[in-house]
């Protein structure tokens, strides 16, 4: 019975880059129907983690169960279980909202008569439906935001993955993104697993935390948890004390670094 | 299917929705046809070659699909860059039928832009021996289209960002063309530079093409085929490969 709701399961995850360990004997799991953040400094290893658990990147060793589907041998069930909503904008300017949707839908394999009911409906959910026939790169960050969560949706997943959704998006903007994203969770009774910087916002949405640092996992629980185990006032109060006061500098494992040189020679 | 039909409908509807691309595209080709074409004609005809412009307006044609089939397969780096790569990566389809559909795609757009550069050709004075030969020019269009598709996607997987591009073009695409026979007849050159010329396969293309729509073959049709089409296959299945091993 508990097994069963576990609709995500990592044990024991390592990802080495060339002798840099990014993410060190990761175990956790997610309940079905809750919203999960999973929080931590630059560099920790969060956009690591998620990018196994989306099947973008192969772990070293350890296992991932994805909706029961194991992340490495069953992808394509397992891709076919999430939803994402990547850290830096994945949508093609040159097409349309609509033919934003639609690509996804018809590699998702959503069938036709579904698909545009499905599109219709999540274009409205997400106040971009008098948009649908503009191109995307005419879109604010806000508006391109909220298609990549109707796009994440639109294979009626039951998980969505939401890594730092509100980075740079207004307050007014913020607000709208979490009053959606609980609204999901309530009605379609998604799972959300989201990472965030601004702590205040897992603190108001998220039922259970876990805070990776250095690769490893630090601490979970919920919210009261870790306030209690730290003796402190808020979430922000708590992650500091766990992971330190110290400013930390994005630590170069394949990718960063290579974005990093990227824009040093811009 | 439908991932195919999906992923070849963008590259269709990037092509068409992107204007200044496909004029400059034209440009290139129609530079050479007048500079070349025109400027060296003289000459050409004094040393008893007969019509230059005759002779190097298949090689013209090819350029283009050389060059519009390598930029579409170069795109996959763009969509690294811009993130795209990752929503295509993250769907529960098979990479070979994205990549099926991407060169596909790639080849319509090339095989159109071919097409648009032969009539500007027949408007400049070119004129093929038949016109019956048309759907067999096309199909080598297609197999050059398919060659230099998949060895885009291969430069693209190879690379990590659009700074080696300058090296591609310099050290890759421009010698592909240049030492292809597109702009030179090949009796009487260095036996280097025939060897050079033998070793790339842009002139099997050009040759091709040349053969179907003049019918002056420097190799022979078969040959043409036989090297196009293997060649094809195994770019593609090594693009394939490659993109495959892609993460994001």
């Amino acid at each position: 019975m508990i097994k069963e709701q576990k609709i995500i399961e990592v044990k024991n995850l390592f990802k080495e880059f060339k002798g840099f360990v990014a993410v060190k004997d990761v175990s956790f799991f997610v309940k079905k129907g809750e919203i999960f953040a999973f929080l931590g400094p630059n560099g920790a290893g969060k956009t690591t983690t998620i990018r196994m658990l989306t099947t973008l990147l192969r772990p070293t060793s350890g296992t991932i169960l994805i909706n029961g589907f194991d992340a490495i041998t069953q992808k394509d069930d397992a891709r076919r279980s999430f939803g994402i909503v990547f850290q830096d904008p994945s949508l093609d300017d040159e097409l349309t909202a609509w033919e934003n949707m639609e690509f996804h839908g018809i590699l998702c394999q959503v069938p036709a008569e579904i698909r545009k009911k499905r599109i219709e409906e999540l274009l409205e959910f997400v106040e971009l439906k008098d948009r649908k026939n503009s191109l995307v790169k005419t879109f604010s960050g806000g508006m391109k935001r909220r298609l990549e969560i109707a796009r994440g949706l639109l294979h009626h997943p039951k998980i969505l993955f939401l890594d730092e959704p509100s980075l740079g998006l207004d307050a007014q903007t913020r607000n709208h993104l979490w009053q959606y994203i609980q609204k999901l969770n309530r009605e379609e009774n998604i799972t959300v697993f989201l990472t965030t910087h601004y702590l205040e916002e897992a603190e108001k949405v998220a039922q259970r935390i876990a805070i990776i640092d250095h690769g490893q996992i630090i601490a979970q629980g919920t919210t009261l948890d870790l306030k209690k185990q730290t003796k402190t006032q808020s979430l922000e109060e708590a992650f500091l004390s766990l992971t330190g006061h110290g400013i930390r500098e994005e630590e170069a494992n394949g990718q960063s670094a290579f974005r990093l040189r990227h824009q040093l020679r811009r | 299917m439908e991932a195919i039909y999906i992923m070849w409908l963008r590259q269709i509807k990037r092509f068409f929705r992107n204007r200044p691309r496909l004029i400059s595209s034209l440009g290139q080709p129609m530079l050479f046809l007048i500079a070349l074409g025109f400027g060296l004609g003289p000459i050409f005809q004094r040393a008893g070659q007969g019509s230059y412009l005759q002779f190097l307006a298949p090689g013209v044609i090819a350029m283009s699909i050389l060059f519009t089939a390598i930029f579409t397969g170069i795109e996959v780096i763009w969509d690294r860059q811009f993130g795209f790569l990752k929503e295509t990566l993250v769907v529960p389809v098979s990479r070979l039928e994205l990549m099926i559909g991407k060169t596909l795609g790639g080849a319509t757009v090339a095989i159109f832009q071919g097409l648009l550069v032969l009539l500007i050709t027949l408007l400049a004075g070119f004129r093929p021996t038949s016109l019956f030969s048309t759907p067999t020019a096309i199909f080598f269009m297609f197999l050059l289209a398919i060659v230099f598709t998949a060895l885009g996607v291969v430069i693209a997987s190879l690379l990590e960002d659009m700074h080696a591009f300058q090296l591609v073009m310099n050290f890759l695409i421009m010698p592909l063309y240049f030492l292809s026979g597109a702009i030179f007849p090949l009796e009487g050159v260095p036996r280097a530079l025939l060897t050079a010329v033998k070793l790339d396969p842009m002139s099997y293309g050009v040759d091709g093409l040349r053969g179907t729509l003049t019918g002056i073959w420097a190799f022979s049709p078969l040959t043409d085929l036989t090297v196009l089409s293997i060649l094809s296959l195994v770019l593609f299945f090594l693009g394939s490969w490659l993109f495959a091993q892609i993460e994001a």
